[in-house]
């Protein structure tokens, strides 16, 4: 149980307004672009046109005689400095500037630097690229032919296949499917698709030749994990760069990776001394920068006759791109993708998943999500409705009976996860009851009488995130604890700090919560700082919802180290025991006399100017923590869709979410965060994909045909709650930010198949648009 | 380069010119001329909004348009609008309905909203949606968004009550 403190403290649970939205409303922010030094200068990336092709020459003659221009850098010029390449996050490389040959339309071929923006982008228009084309590969299953054309002829291994990785019982899931009396199947694809955070990649890199610094501001979801890779790459020593990520516009897993823009702005200001801004484009961002997903995934399910399911096997091609850059823990080349088994117990089950380089953008981000979990429950609640028509079994029906039970927790899943916490069902009824889903299944039953479609899908998924216990998870052999370390001012106001870094997610109020609800210090003040590496412990950063699951428990263990010597401090003042104070959030007292006592106010002021014999002075304290296990939000979704027969368009008329993310910090930012991600959600599953045709040029490469949607395709949400807390996490919490995007794609297609499933349809890959729909009407001859 | 061209405007009541290219987009003339960067930009196509701001009372996607096109012209951003050292009632209701997360659409949000209550102070849900929906946000679903214009549309109108019964009173 948590205490729960009064709303002038400001603790766990209360709705509290967010402290960073004054100056966001004022247009105060100060993001990357609005960073302006003296003497700053820009870059600007001159880019492949070609998928595919040799690289023959490059002449940048008449671009440097353009006046204005400072410098041309090509990747023969980075290759003397041992920088043309550069290490990704997953044992990959990656060109900074193409030598040699260019992988994918949009690669970074060669960097101008000039004394404004736009004369930068004149002389970018000037670099003469000579090209050979090469043949394309875009499609991953011709790229593991026999004969497909070597696309990385830098490796050693003379194929274009990155890797296998398989985890589960193959033989004894084979075994289970000889034997099993139905089995079914689907294959889906999960397209390429992009975050596209508001705001675009960008950093004003700083060199100074007087004090050797290397000052970064750049849009970091990662600033100490970025300034690591920067001083192991680069070879300038740690203490000599400082990353600041200032304000970020949106990350979603966008701003994890090293982009080469950054590092050619770094190379730029350390030839030139001066600043260097580079900001790219939406256009650049949303071609070259991390994508997301390009899964092409079969799952099979063996289950009994009544619906019991026995095993799952799953088979995956993963499209990695030109470079394997996804960003994920080292020992996970497909990430979180076992948490396959989702919300059900099977007691066998196997996965496999093999990576292949094509000539597209390098990447494989988790787009707000927690490391390939988003694919992972779209396929599983899939394949259940799948196994529901072929069993023509009630979908809701179908989950109840599989899924794990309370009393099972902590759970051990098949493919080797340890579940903290769930309950399952109670979050399926509560939304089932919202929605009206029986009127809705009678509903259904009438206007197919009548020729008219509407459809209801059900999501009921599992989430694993808080990566992760260092024994397990590592980023180029950083372990993923995080941190916080909070100083207490003599007057009785706070200052922490984490190596987290918000996006939008509203840290400086949680995180404020997490302290006034540990200490009784109010949130109001308590001034939460992240960003900068030289002021903020060393941390991960924060994606794959792990801000709660890891800073959040270091913030308040860090309290609690805190409360120990406020304990001390409070016994000397009071001259009695420690062991005869009591606490309650803001105040240490005597057992029995609750008048006898002294605030946290009183004692840091103590802390400072009454120090106890023996006790150092000072009130702070940090926390690296390392999470015992990694969390499992979970949640039903259920969504109800119309369809126009005339035009294959899909209108969501209700949409419920159920989210169960344990304890909650602030209810208004969790509902905040779940109507984002479901939005989201939204657009994966209607409208955002990133396409190539058989060239390799990009389709979706701009905002004029990646779509996204605006207010008025977005529907009203409605959401609810069960609260299971973690048992291991310190306050109970499991991280919400990602749960609405993991959840909901299924939700929306399982609502379209359902429209459709009397018509023989079983599933549609995503993104769903009107033309996709009005074919299959077309086809099944009701269009 | 062309030659530069002087360009006098006023913004947020005050008078400020500059000389610049002939070419330079008002999104930059504001952000870099100017100095007022709580106009953004999110793309570069003319679809996010994130650099909306009024002109002359409509609103414009500033990066679709030259500065020069802009002179002689009254331009309101969102660093214009306080009323005194008040947050304007579009500014409280964004902070009071959670209508903005990581900020960077909020100043083009704030704009449009702005335009659209002056146009229409009583919008209805499907109004307000239709109204931003030349705004992309990425990360509120808009939900709160709308919240946020129906909280200052109220509490615009509670004023101008206030004042009429004021006047009456006199």
């Amino acid at each position: 149980m948590i205490h729960k403190t009064s709303p002038e403290i400001g603790g766990m649970g209360h709705p509290i307004k967010r402290k960073e939205d004054l100056r966001f409303i004022q247009g105060k922010g100060n993001y990357v672009d609005d960073v302006k030094l003296p003497g700053m200068v820009y870059g600007q990336m001159v880019r492949s046109p070609y998928a595919h092709a040799r690289l023959k020459s490059i002449n940048a003659e008449k671009a440097k005689k353009l006046p204005g221009v400072l410098a041309v850098i090509t990747g023969e010029d980075l290759a003397k400095a041992n920088l043309a390449w550069m290490p990704t996050l997953s044992h990959d490389k990656q060109m900074v500037l193409a030598t040699g040959k260019v992988l994918f339309q949009s690669q970074e071929v060669a960097f101008v630097v000039a004394e404004d923006r736009y004369t930068a982008a004149d002389a970018a228009e000037l670099v003469e690229v000579e090209y050979e084309e090469l043949p394309v590969l875009v499609d991953p299953h011709k790229a593991l032919e026999p004969g497909a054309p070597l696309l990385r002829e830098d490796r050693e291994q003379k194929d274009n296949h990155i890797f296998h990785w398989e985890v589960g019982d193959r033989q004894a899931t084979e075994q289970v499917f000889q034997k099993a009396p139905v089995k079914t199947s689907v294959h889906a694809f999960f397209p390429r698709c992009h975050p596209a955070p508001l705001e675009t990649c960008g950093c004003v890199a700083d060199f100074s030749r007087a004090t050797g610094r290397l000052t970064i501001y750049m849009t970091s979801q990662a600033p100490h994990a970025h300034r690591t890779v920067f001083a192991l790459v680069g070879g300038i020593p740690e203490n000599n760069i400082r990353v600041i990520s200032p304000d970020i516009g949106g990350g979603f897993g966008n701003k994890v990776p090293v982009y080469p823009g950054y590092v050619c702005a770094i190379v730029a200001s350390l030839t030139l001394g001066v600043p260097v801004k580079w900001i790219e484009t939406r256009s650049e961002n949303l071609q070259s920068t991390g994508f997301a997903r390009d899964y092409h995934m079969t799952a099979e399910i063996a289950a009994d006759r009544d619906g019991k399911m026995q095993a799952l096997r799953v088979k995956t091609l993963a499209d990695h791109g030109a470079f394997n850059a996804a960003a994920q823990p080292t020992k996970f080349p497909a990430g979180l993708f076992s948490i396959c088994t989702g919300s059900y117990e099977y007691p066998t089950a196997f996965c496999e998943v093999d990576g292949v380089y094509t000539n597209k953008a390098p990447g494989g981000i988790a787009y707000r999500c927690s490391f390939r979990v988003t694919e992972a429950a779209y396929l599983i609640e899939r394949a259940v409705d799948v196994l529901a028509l072929d069993l023509k079994m009630d979908p809701a029906e179908l989950r109840r009976k599989n899924f794990i039970p309370p009393e099972k927790f902590p759970y051990k899943s098949s493919l080797g996860w340890t579940y903290d916490s769930g309950s399952y069902e109670p979050a399926m009824n509560i939304a089932l009851e919202k929605i009206g889903y029986k009127e809705l299944r009678k509903e259904q039953e009438e206007k197919r009488k009548k020729g008219e479609l509407m459809g209801i899908g059900i999501s009921s998924f599992t989430e694993i995130v808080g990566a992760g216990p260092a024994h397990s998870f590592d980023i180029l052999g950083i372990k993923m604890f995080d941190s916080c370390e909070i100083r207490i001012h003599p007057t009785g106001k706070a200052m922490a700090r984490m190596g987290t870094k918000s996006q939008g997610q509203g840290h400086e109020t949680t995180y404020a919560q997490i302290v006034a609800q540990e200490l009784g210090i109010p949130a109001a003040d308590v001034t939460i700082e992240e960003g900068d590496t030289d002021t903020a412990p060393y941390g991960l950063g924060t994606y794959a919802s792990r801000s709660t699951p890891t800073s959040g428990a270091a913030t308040a263990v860090a309290a609690r180290k805190i409360r120990d010597k406020a304990k001390k401090i409070a016994a000397y003042l009071l001259e009695c025991n420690e062991n005869d104070l009591e606490w309650e959030p803001g105040k240490f007292f005597v057992k029995g006399s609750p008048s006898t006592a002294k605030t946290i106010q009183e004692i840091a002021f103590a802390a400072y100017t009454n120090i106890p014999p023996g006790l150092e002075a000072g009130l702070e304290a940090v926390d690296y923590y390392d999470p015992p296990n990694l969390t499992f939000p979970f949640g039903t979704y259920v969504c109800v869709v119309d369809i126009d027969k005339g035009t294959g368009e899909v209108k969501v008329r209700r949409f419920i979410a159920v989210d169960d993310c344990g304890n909650i910090i602030n209810p208004m930012i969790v509902e905040g965060q779940i109507h984002g991600g479901l939005t989201e959600g939204l657009a994966i599953a209607f409208m955002q994909q990133i396409d190539y045709d058989e060239s390799g040029n990009i389709q979706g490469g701009s905002f004029q045909d990646y779509l996204l949607p605006t207010a008025v395709e977005t529907p009203h949400w409605e959401t609810d709650k069960t609260c299971t807390p973690s048992p291991h996490h310190p306050f109970g919490a499991k991280g919400v930010g990602e749960s609405p995007n993991v959840g909901s794609p299924a939700a929306f297609v399982n609502a379209v198949v359902d429209a459709l499933s009397h018509l023989g349809v079983k599933h549609i890959d995503m993104p769903i648009t009107p033309w996709k729909v009005w074919n299959v009407l077309k086809e099944k001859g009701v269009a | 380069m062309a030659k530069e061209q002087l360009v006098s405007v006023k913004v947020n009541g005050r008078e400020r010119e500059a000389y610049v290219e002939p070419r330079l987009l008002l999104v930059h003339f504001i952000r870099e001329s100017l100095q007022l960067t709580g106009t953004h930009i999110g793309c570069d196509t003319s679809h996010c909004g994130a650099c909306t701001v009024l002109l002359n009372g409509k609103t414009v996607k500033s990066c679709t348009m030259f500065a020069v096109q802009a002179d002689g012209g009254e331009i309101l951003t969102v660093e214009g609008l306080m009323q005194g050292a008040n947050l304007h009632p579009l500014q409280e209701g964004f902070r009071q309905e959670h209508g903005l997360q990581c900020g960077f659409c909020t100043p083009g949000m704030l704009m449009s909203s702005y335009a659209l209550l002056h146009n229409n102070p009583k919008p209805s849900e499907e109004e307000i949606r239709r109204g931003i929906s030349g705004n992309l946000c990425r990360c509120t679903g808009y939900q709160n968004i709308v919240g946020a214009v129906q909280y200052a549309s109220a509490k615009m109108a509670e004023a101008d009550k206030a004042k009429m019964a004021e006047e009456v009173a006199k």
